[in-house]
């Protein structure tokens, strides 16, 4: 039995359930990272002084330019299968994967940099909420990977028997992969520059 | 949502345009840095340029600028609640406004005391 509305719209909605339903997991994430964010609210003003400085600036803007780029090529990902295109889709998609690991070997090396100094999480209120944040960030990252690497290897499978539902599996893919971007433009001048 | 490949085709040079701005907008918000603004000012000009990016974001690379009602229903349910959730904390404090807060001092160590 196949599941309905994958492709075709429902008539009350006027959406394809799998759109709404990335939407709805995205409003979820929103208020995960929304809790987040407003402890850092309450632990910064209600702090005597707050630490400016300690973070590496020139790492935190090339992940934002990494992310920023990744964003660009998942969307063309999305745009090249809608334009028949499958060689661009398939080298967007590998190069969104690829870009989504360097980020996280930049922020490997920006781990291993403070904690070799004895800078984890426990040190300092501020390097507490930066790891809590960041760490959880990458958890998204490393998410979105998973999900990228499926649909490069085995679930590229279903291009050839059911296009359409391939192209929006790739854009759920992408939405979320947009809003994990969208976290980190907040994220990096609230912790690498304010 | 584009679904007609010629209309995606238009859309292509608009993604990488938008990407390009986002460049710009994140040397911006570095150079602003550098310039060693006042915190307050500092921040406002931080959270205007990452509202503006992450906007570009969401309209163009999210297609936000046009979708179904639905998308946006629940989009603007999640923004009250997400509103409400970052004042929430300000509910805990509400009723010390204008109050002084008197925290107990270390009598019981000043005074060598100690319970075993």
């Amino acid at each position: 039995m196949n599941i309905p509305y994958t492709v075709e719209t429902r008539p009350d909605t006027g959406l394809a359930n799998g759109k709404l339903g990335i939407w709805l997991f995205l409003a979820s994430e929103v208020m995960l990272f929304g809790a987040l964010f407003s402890t850092y609210i309450i632990l910064r003003t209600g702090a005597v002084a707050w630490p400016h400085g300690e973070l590496s600036v020139l790492l935190g803007a090339i992940n934002t330019v990494i992310l920023i780029s990744s964003s660009v090529t998942m969307v063309m990902a999305w745009a090249s299968l809608k334009m028949n295109d499958w060689g661009k889709h398939r080298l967007y998609l590998i190069l969104t994967f690829v870009l989504a690991g360097i980020f996280l070997v930049n922020k490997y090396f920006e781990y291993s940099e403070h904690l070799a100094h004895g800078e984890g999480p426990w040190a300092s209120t501020f390097l507490a909420i930066y790891f809590t944040l960041t760490g959880l960030h990458g958890l998204h990252i490393v998410g979105g990977m998973v999900v990228m690497a499926y649909f490069i290897g085995p679930g590229a499978k279903m291009a050839k028997t059911s296009p359409e539902q391939f192209t929006n599996r790739i854009e759920y893919t992408g939405l979320y992969w947009h809003f994990v971007d969208l976290v980190w433009i907040f994220l990096f001048p609230l912790l690498y520059l304010l | 949502m584009d679904s007609d490949p010629a209309e995606v085709k238009k859309t292509v040079r608009k993604y990488f345009m938008i990407g390009a701005a986002l460049l710009v907008f994140t040397g911006i918000t570095v150079a602003a840095n550098l310039i060693h603004l006042a915190v307050p000012l500092a921040i406002t000009v931080a959270l205007i340029i990452a509202t503006i990016k992450g906007s570009m974001v969401a309209a163009v690379f999210m297609h936000l600028n046009h979708e179904k009602k639905w998308i946006y229903g629940s989009l603007l349910l999640t923004v009250v609640f997400f509103v409400v959730l970052l004042f929430v904390p300000l509910l805990t404090i509400s009723d010390t406004f204008g109050t002084h807060i008197n925290a107990p001092g270390p009598t019981h160590a000043a005074s060598g005391e100690h319970r075993d």
